[in-house]
């Protein structure tokens, strides 16, 4: 064990307050999928990893030379592939259009790589190569930040309308399907942007080191607790404060009552599952410039959220604060302390806890 | 012993599957004999992963912990010469014949302490919190694998050089090894059939229906589910060795997240609390992915896309499990009576 002199502290707790910014966007998404509608989104990290590719993508498409055809070929597909699904439901059950879609592709894929020679789902995820770009300013970064953001949102607002509100309260199924869509996401993302390890480009204001004290701390990590510590108060306003966050709240409480007063937990279903794909989207753009976007990082970051949660209580955002703080520290000070044990060491705290008291410090049930 | 004629049918059916199995398999090809044997491999899993999610109730999503614990375990004592006295063990049971029941031994009372360690922190989890954390540990597990390098050889994995033979008779070919995996198949099925008929196995059942009812009875809840945690553990270790056997290979893609969730996906896919449906949807993934791996090398997105398929769709026709299809092939224990009250 090495000993840690007091400047190496306080760096330390810097980082640690940093990390735990990143784990509080991806966790605080997951809490509150959670505490609205019971479903344990598995696929959360996965929107964090994506949304993560999409920054890059758009930093390429913004800075770099990046050929948007494939993407183009790519939304005329899908929205080919929704109006066939409308077409078709029009006239058959969803059931049969269903089957009816999946033999056409099987066709036309078999038809596509004997008589043409390419593969028919390149359409659907087409292979782009991504070059790391080195320039890159705020406003462009920003704009990546909003776009990436938007169809993140959108990815999980169409998930919860057509996959997960069939499914009802079957925690089996709900796991099933969420983990179905955290491989497909990761494996297209695979695809499309292939094996190699992205950074995304720290820009011009933020890619210094501040040195107070002596102590150089980069100011991105500063930018990264700014931005967790706005969303914490956005969104404990926004439910505790607003019309909006009221009528979330109902919703949650008593789903029955709130329909009887005419609100329509259909859309604030589907909104809550959009905000949490936002919040896991936003960790992982701000933290693409921190831990990087790689292939597998979705997988290795949601214990690390699943840990947050257990500690601060699904379904609470205080607890999700709380969570990821400790999380944030553990992680930090036991990789520097114990680097072999640093993952056990993440996961004494979550079993003492639970121990305690087994829905988290804050927890619903 | 058996009462119930229906079960008696059953079992003659399972039982007939299986010795057409034995007899059908040295006139397949190579690559169809590799097949049965990695169905009877992860068939040993996801059965092991019914007697918690089917018969106790509590979904998993860290089952192929113990699975990687085992596989791991094998791997290393047969190959980590500088760890002098499990190797000299190994070496010494091998030249008496005995280096699979070491080896078994060794890797079980390992993957069974990891499960008796775990199961103590996760029962105490309810829904999706054991979800959860059985995740979390699992990924420790996998963690450990990929981080842990000088003694799981990382990325890389850990390549063992050959099978130890059994009792003289060498397992290095396809044909003698498959019929071993059928033989440990067969003995784990058995025995996992006559833990779920005991009185322990349909207390489960009942703490699965009415946890109250059954705490009120005078049961002790708690220590029922970490005994049947802990013997669904040892089995997905027995798995664990019988992958290193068949592999010869051991990496951390092994024992990640997917295996789990492909373990998960089998005993749904087969139908929950039926014992022989989860080998069903062991068959049924496993042939797809070596079919499919033929044409294209996306196995997880196409493997995610046959997860939400199948989901959606028994979620359309109210099925449960392939074996739901043909409720009469379902055994007793599946239906939601509850024995002792």
């Amino acid at each position: 064990m090495t000993t840690l002199s007091f400047t190496n502290i306080l760096v330390l707790s810097y980082n640690s307050l940093s990390y735990a910014a990143i784990l509080f966007l991806l966790a605080s998404g997951l809490s509150l999928i959670f505490g609205v509608m019971r479903i344990v989104n598995l696929a959360h990290a996965a929107f964090f990893l994506f949304a993560g590719y999409l920054a890059l993508e758009f930093y390429n498409i913004i800075f770099g030379s990046l050929s948007l055809m494939p993407r183009i070929v790519q939304l005329v597909s899908w929205t080919a592939l929704y109006f066939a699904w409308r077409g078709l439901t029009l006239y058959v059950a969803p059931r049969h259009a269903a089957l009816a879609l999946l033999l056409a592709y099987i066709v036309m894929e078999i038809l596509c790589s004997l008589i043409w020679g390419f593969r028919f789902f390149e359409l659907f995820f087409p292979h782009v190569p991504v070059k790391p770009v080195d320039r890159i300013n705020f406003l462009g970064m920003m704009a990546a930040i909003v776009v990436a953001l938007a169809i993140a949102a959108l990815c999980g607002m169409l998930i919860e309308r057509f996959f997960l509100r069939r499914l009802g309260q079957d925690t089996l199924s709900q796991v099933l399907v969420t983990i179905g869509f955290a491989f497909i996401l990761q494996d297209g993302s695979l695809y499309t942007w292939g094996g190699d390890n992205f950074m995304l480009k720290q820009p011009w204001p933020l890619n210094f080191s501040a040195v107070v004290w002596g102590l150089s701390l980069p100011q991105y990590r500063a930018f990264m607790i700014v931005i967790a510590v706005v969303v914490a108060a956005a969104l404990f306003l926004g439910i505790e404060r607003t019309r909006l966050g009221a009528i979330m709240r109902a919703a949650v409480d008593d789903p029955e009552m709130a329909r009887g007063i005419g609100i329509n937990t259909n859309v604030v279903q589907m909104a809550i599952f959009a905000i949490g794909a936002l919040l896991a989207a936003t960790g992982g753009v701000v933290g693409g410039a921190f831990f990087g976007v790689y292939p597998g990082l979705d997988f290795e970051i949601l214990p690390y959220a699943f840990a947050v949660v257990i500690i601060g209580g699904l379904g609470s955002l205080g607890g999700a604060v709380l969570g990821s703080i400790v999380v944030g520290f553990i992680e930090n000070f036991g990789t520097a302390l114990f680097p072999e044990l640093s993952y056990f060491a993440l996961f004494a705290p979550m079993a003492i806890i639970l121990a305690i008291k087994p829905t988290g410090l804050f927890g619903k049930g | 012993m058996i009462e119930n004629l229906a079960e008696k049918r059953r079992i003659f059916i399972v039982l007939g599957v299986f010795v057409a199995l034995a007899a059908v398999t040295p006139f397949l090809d190579l690559f169809m004999q590799s097949l049965v044997t990695e169905i009877l491999v992860f068939g040993i899993l996801a059965m092991s992963l019914d007697l918690l999610l089917g018969f106790t109730g509590l979904a998993s999503l860290g089952h192929a912990a113990y699975f990687g614990v085992a596989s791991y375990t094998t791997a290393i004592i047969m190959t980590k010469e500088d760890w002098t006295w499990t190797f000299a063990a190994f070496q010494w049971a091998d030249s008496l014949g005995l280096g699979l029941f070491y080896i078994f031994i060794f890797a079980l009372v390992v993957a069974t302490a990891f499960a008796a360690f775990f199961g103590f922190l996760a029962i105490r989890a309810v829904g999706v919190y054991f979800l959860m954390i059985t995740l979390s540990l699992a990924m420790v597990i996998w963690g450990l694998a990929y981080r842990w390098s000088a003694v799981t050889e990382g990325d890389n994995g850990i390549n063992v050089l050959g099978r130890p033979s059994l009792f003289g008779i060498s397992l290095e070919s396809e044909m003698p090894f498959f019929y071993f995996t059928l033989a440990v198949f067969l003995i784990c099925l058995g025995l996992m059939y006559l833990f779920v008929r005991s009185p322990f196995g349909k207390t489960l059942v009942g703490i699965r229906e009415r946890e109250e009812r059954m705490q009120m009875l005078g049961y002790n809840i708690w220590l029922h589910k970490y005994l049947a945690f802990i013997i669904a553990g040892v089995f997905s270790g027995v798995s664990g060795v019988m992958w290193t056997l068949f592999n010869l290979f051991v990496s951390p893609p092994d024992i990640e997240l997917i295996t789990s969730a492909e373990a998960l996906f089998m005993v749904a896919l087969g139908g929950p609390a039926t014992l022989i449906g989860p080998v069903i949807g062991s068959a049924i993934i496993r042939s797809l992915q070596q079919f499919i791996s033929i044409y294209v090398e996306r196995w997880p997105l196409i493997l995610g896309a046959i997860y939400i398929i199948t989901i959606m769709l028994g979620r359309l026709y109210g099925v449960e499990g392939i074996l739901g299809l043909f409720g009469k092939f379902r055994k007793p224990a599946a239906t939601s009576e509850t024995p002792e009250g």
